[in-house]
This record gives structure tokens, C-alpha cells and sequence, in this order.
């Protein structure tokens, strides 16, 4: 049925997204491990290394979870990044895996972010009582603000706007629209931390946080864990005709960080890292963008989902306005996007980001999504970003079993 | 004892203030901050090279919800000075979708952040629309 290098997911479980207040960040990482588990048809004796990611807090996420769910002495990487943290986590696990070291691992994303409020430049630094330059640009106060943003909504809307100025066809509208997109896709999906349907005017008539993001065209601070199970080829062979049929294949598992650009260290570029990703993934599972029955990418903001068509090459090369105006990015479209809701609606806690959005593609090839299932999926491809930079691309296949 | 000091080390006061970059003498890479070695060739050798002080607004965001004590609404952007990407703020320009349009031309403008207890008085930089009918097209 497959090489027996081959990298399977079998088994991944995301919480519900949104505000659990009785659950501290243990809690949620350990139901999404046992979620796992379960999901997989093994236990903790099986798993052979364990890769854990938790930005906010105070570090040791793996060896905390195993406390509760297992403590069987394998190793635990704690990583950290970003946004991406989700998908390096996997890939670290992927990585054990695919190098001959263990036969099973194990990875895990949790966050506590309900209410965080506003991420990057959330705090301003007090100006002292003397102009004494300090730091790497020699400055006399804090910058934020005064030389630009470091608000998250706020680099990303440049990005998007950054997108409009070399190619056009961009407006505040079409900006919210994909957010209305997503919102309208979030309705189905009962793991969202918000499912309501926003009409395009109510988005637009929204809070202003960084224009032209409004507030639901922001990604949802919110709680949630996802853990996920991945075997080799050899291994899942030996393993019950049902854990064969239910596992989903790795076809391709690419990490890329930003290479220098010219203005890459003035606003983060998001593009070229993703589109080498995207790139190397494509080449790695030998599919193509017209090969892909949906797609879960990151959507942070409003404005970064539209640059993302391009970079992932859903469509031309300057093409997204087009892409998206056509309607292909809708669930009854020609390629969907983010039928999970993506982070606006669907929710962002940061280090589960990168599982979760591998656990919505792997319900569709399971066929065992319910309402929003998209149709005879076969071929998905999930992809985050953390700024900084680092970037996930995976491409999934459902099992021939 | 009172004068002044540029907000940030790459701007240049003066009679005729500006920003200076760093350039990399193997590739010709500009930055702005302080360097260990060029992040595109590796090189250690830097050379000060001056901006151009005018350029065109490649990206913007206006920001109307930042930390607690950062005055809002500000326009952030980027400016393309001739070849080398600049971050700052769109100042003097009302800060609306309106009168900040993609691809507009700005000049550098320097402002004061006020006195520190000396009385040394920290210059700041922005870049300000050039023609003011520039801005107020549709």
C-alpha cells in the first residue's frame, strides 16, 4: 500500500476552540493527547518521542503534559515558534519518525489566549527622564508607534496593502469580504470559538483595529489544544486493517524561515518564505496546486489570507483578487479555503494553530467531517506562518487502505 | 547643557536631516541597525551610505487601536526611498483612507518629541505627503 518510509498521521483530536475557563493549559493539552491517543488506538508505552509547543507559559509544556497523561521517560522537545509552533512541533515529531529513531511520535499545540488582546506592541515601554540611545537602532524612546507598528493587525495590513500596491484590484471591501467568507464557513463547524454568519456590512461597520482590518477580520484570541500521532509505513502495517483505513498520509512536511530580501527586516515578509514552502512541498508529495480538494491556510488577518493564494500558487502570480472575486475559495467553490473558518472565526491559540489546521484536512480525507465535509476529498494542504519568520506547509492524502 | 539627539541613530540632523543606512560593501544590502554580518552575504564590512529623503508609500495600515499611550489614529507605512525600503509614520496628513493612498509621494520631516530633563531635545522622523493636493486625490 505505501513505502514503508512513508509519514501517516494516525491519529489527531482538536478541543473546541474559544473561552474554557475551568481548563488550565494542562488540561487542554492533555485532552487533545488523549484525544489522540484514542483517535490513533495506542498509548502513551507506543509513542516514542514527544514534541510540545506553549508560547505564554513559563516553558516546559511536554514534560507538564506527561506528568498527567504518561510519564514513560522518552524524550520531549519543547519548541517555540510563533504562530508556527503547531507545525514544528509535528514536524519535529515527523522529523524522529522519518530519521529511524522512534516508530511513533507524538506532538502537541495548547494555548490559554482567551482576552489577550491586542498581540505585538501591546505594551508601551515609558519614555525615561533622559534621551539615552540603547538597543540596536540607538534609540532614545520607544519606536512603536512613532517609527511604524508592531501590532500584529497592523503589519498585516500592510502586507495585504503591500499586495494591492504591486499588483491592485485591492480595497477595504474586498478585504472584508474574505472575512465574510470565512465567517459564513465557521457556521458548520461546532469546534469554532465563533460560528455566526457576519454580513459584509456588519464586518465593515466593525471596530477599526489596524486599517483596513476590522476587528472580526482579526484573528480570535482564543483557548485550545491539538495533538496528533504519526507512524511510518512499516509501522502502520502491522497495525489493524481500521487504523490503516483511517490513517492519512504525510505527503509532504516543509519548515522554511524567511531568506534576506531587500525591506525583509522593514516589514516581515511573509511571501517568499511560504512560496518556497509551498514549493518544496508540492515537489515533495509530487502533486500540484490543481491537485488540491481543499486547503487550510492562514489567515490571521483578512489581508494576509488574500497574499496567500498567491504565495501558495492557487493561483497566477499577481492573481489572488481574481482568485478570490471568481469565488473558487468558497466551500461550494473550485478550491476551497478555510472551510473550517479559519482564524477569524475559527480561532487562533497560537501553538495548537498548526495541528488543528492539520486536523480539519485530515476530517475531510477521513470523510468523517459531518455537515462541512467537502465531497470525495483526497488531497489537502494545511500551511501556517510565524512572524519572524517561520513557515509550515504539510500536503495530506487520504489512505488507499 | 541643551541640544539635540535623533530619536534613532540612522537619522542624521542638520541642516539638511536625513537617514543613513548601513551598507554591506560585498552586496550592497542596506540596514539599519546595529550588525554582526550581512544577512543576505555574510560580509562583516559596512560602509554609512545616505537615503533618499523622498520616495513613494508602498504599504500602510492606520492604527487605531495600539498599547495604552500610544496616541491613535497614526498611519504606519513603508517607503520605497529610491531603492531602500523605509519604516515610519505618514505625518502631517490626516490620517484617513481618504488622504493616504498607495503609491503617494513622500518627503522626510523631522519633529520634536519634546525636552528629557537636561533639556536635550529628541528629534523624531516621518514622511509627509509632498504636494498637499497629492493627497487629496480620490
Amino acid at each position: 500500500m505505501s513505502a514503508s518510509d512513508d509519514i501517516w498521521i494516525l491519529g489527531i483530536h482538536m478541543t473546541k476552540f474559544g473561552k474554557h475557563p475551568d481548563l488550565d493549559t494542562v488540561d487542554l493539552g492533555a485532552t487533545a493527547i488523549q484525544g489522540a491517543l484514542a483517535d490513533a488506538g495506542v498509548t502513551m508505552r507506543d509513542i516514542g518521542i514527544m514534541a510540545a509547543g506553549n508560547l505564554m507559559g513559563r516553558g516546559g509544556i511536554g514534560q507538564a503534559l506527561q506528568k498527567q497523561v504518561g510519564q514513560t521517560g522518552i524524550p520531549v522537545y519543547n519548541v517555540s515558534n510563533a504562530c508556527a509552533t503547531g507545525a514544528t512541533a509535528l514536524r519535529t515529531a515527523i522529523m524522529a519518525v522519518k530519521a529511524g529513531e522512534v516508530k511513533m511520535g507524538l506532538a502537541v499545540g495548547v494555548e490559554k489566549l482567551a482576552g489577550a488582546g491586542l498581540l505585538g506592541g501591546g505594551t508601551k515601554a515609558d519614555d525615561g527622564d533622559t534621551w539615552k540611545p540603547s538597543g540596536r537602532f540607538g534609540a532614545v524612546a520607544p519606536t512603536d508607534g512613532r517609527i511604524g507598528t508592531e501590532t500584529m493587525p497592523g503589519v498585516f495590513a500592510q502586507i495585504g496593502m503591500e499586495y494591492g500596491h504591486k499588483y491592485g484590484g485591492t480595497s477595504f471591501e474586498l478585504f472584508a469580504r474574505i472575512s465574510e467568507k470565512n465567517h459564513s464557513h465557521s457556521t458548520l463547524n461546532p469546534l469554532a470559538a465563533y460560528s455566526k454568519a457576519m454580513p459584509l456590512e456588519q464586518i465593515m461597520n466593525d471596530v477599526m483595529i489596524a486599517y483596513p482590518n476590522t476587528r472580526p477580520m482579526c484573528s480570535a484570541n482564543c483557548d485550545g489544544a491539538a495533538a496528533a500521532v504519526v507512524t511510518n509505513g512499516a509501522t502502520l502495517k502491522t497495525l489493524s486493517l481500521e487504523q490503516q483505513r483511517r490513517a492519512v498520509k504525510v505527503s509532504a512536511s516543509v519548515l522554511t524561515t524567511d531568506p534576506w530580501e531587500e525591506a525583509c527586516q522593514v516589514l516581515p515578509n511573509v511571501n517568499t518564505l511560504t512560496r518556497n514552502a509551498a514549493r518544496q512541498a508540492y515537489e515533495q508529495a509530487g502533486v500540484s496546486p490543481a491537485d488540491l480538494d481543499l486547503v487550510e491556510l492562514h489567515d490571521c488577518f483578512a489581508t494576509a489570507e488574500l497574499v496567500h493564494y498567491d504565495n501558495l500558487m492557487l493561483c497566477d502570480e499577481g492573481g489572488a483578487v481574481d482568485f478570490f472575486l471568481s469565488g473558487a475559495p468558497w466551500r461550494d467553490g473550485r478550491l476551497p479555503v478555510n472551510v473550517s473558518g479559519g482564524l477569524q472565526s475559527k480561532g487562533h491559540p497560537i501553538s495548537a494553530t498548526g495541528i488543528a489546521n492539520i486536523w480539519e484536512v485530515c476530517q475531510h480525507l477521513r470523510h468523517e467531517c459531518g455537515d462541512r465535509q467537502i465531497a470525495d476529498a483526497k488531497v489537502g494542504l494545511a500551511h501556517v506562518i510565524g512572524l519572524g519568520s517561520a513557515c509550515g506547509v504539510h500536503i495530506l492524502e487520504r489512505s488507499a487502505a | 547643557m541643551t541640544g539635540q539627539i535623533p530619536l534613532v541613530q540612522y537619522l542624521v540632523l542638520g541642516d539638511r536631516p536625513h537617514l543613513v543606512a548601513l551598507e554591506c560593501t560585498s552586496c550592497g544590502a542596506h540596514y539599519f541597525d546595529r550588525r554582526n554580518a550581512c544577512a543576505g552575504c555574510f560580509a562583516t564590512e559596512f560602509r554609512e551610505t545616505p537615503v533618499a529623503t523622498e520616495g513613494i508609500l508602498r504599504a500602510f495600515t492606520i492604527v487605531a487601536h495600539a498599547a495604552p499611550g500610544i496616541p491613535v489614529p497614526f498611519v504606519a507605512g513603508v517607503v520605497d526611498c529610491d531603492g531602500t525600503s523605509v519604516r515610519g509614520n505618514v505625518i502631517n496628513c490626516p490620517p484617513d483612507p481618504e488622504h493616504v493612498q498607495l503609491g503617494m509621494k513622500l518627503r522626510l520631516a523631522t519633529y520634536s518629541l519634546g525636552p528629557d530633563k537636561d533639556g536635550t531635545e529628541a528629534i523624531g522622523f516621518g514622511f509627509e505627503p509632498i504636494d498637499a493636493t497629492n493627497g487629496d486625490a480620490a
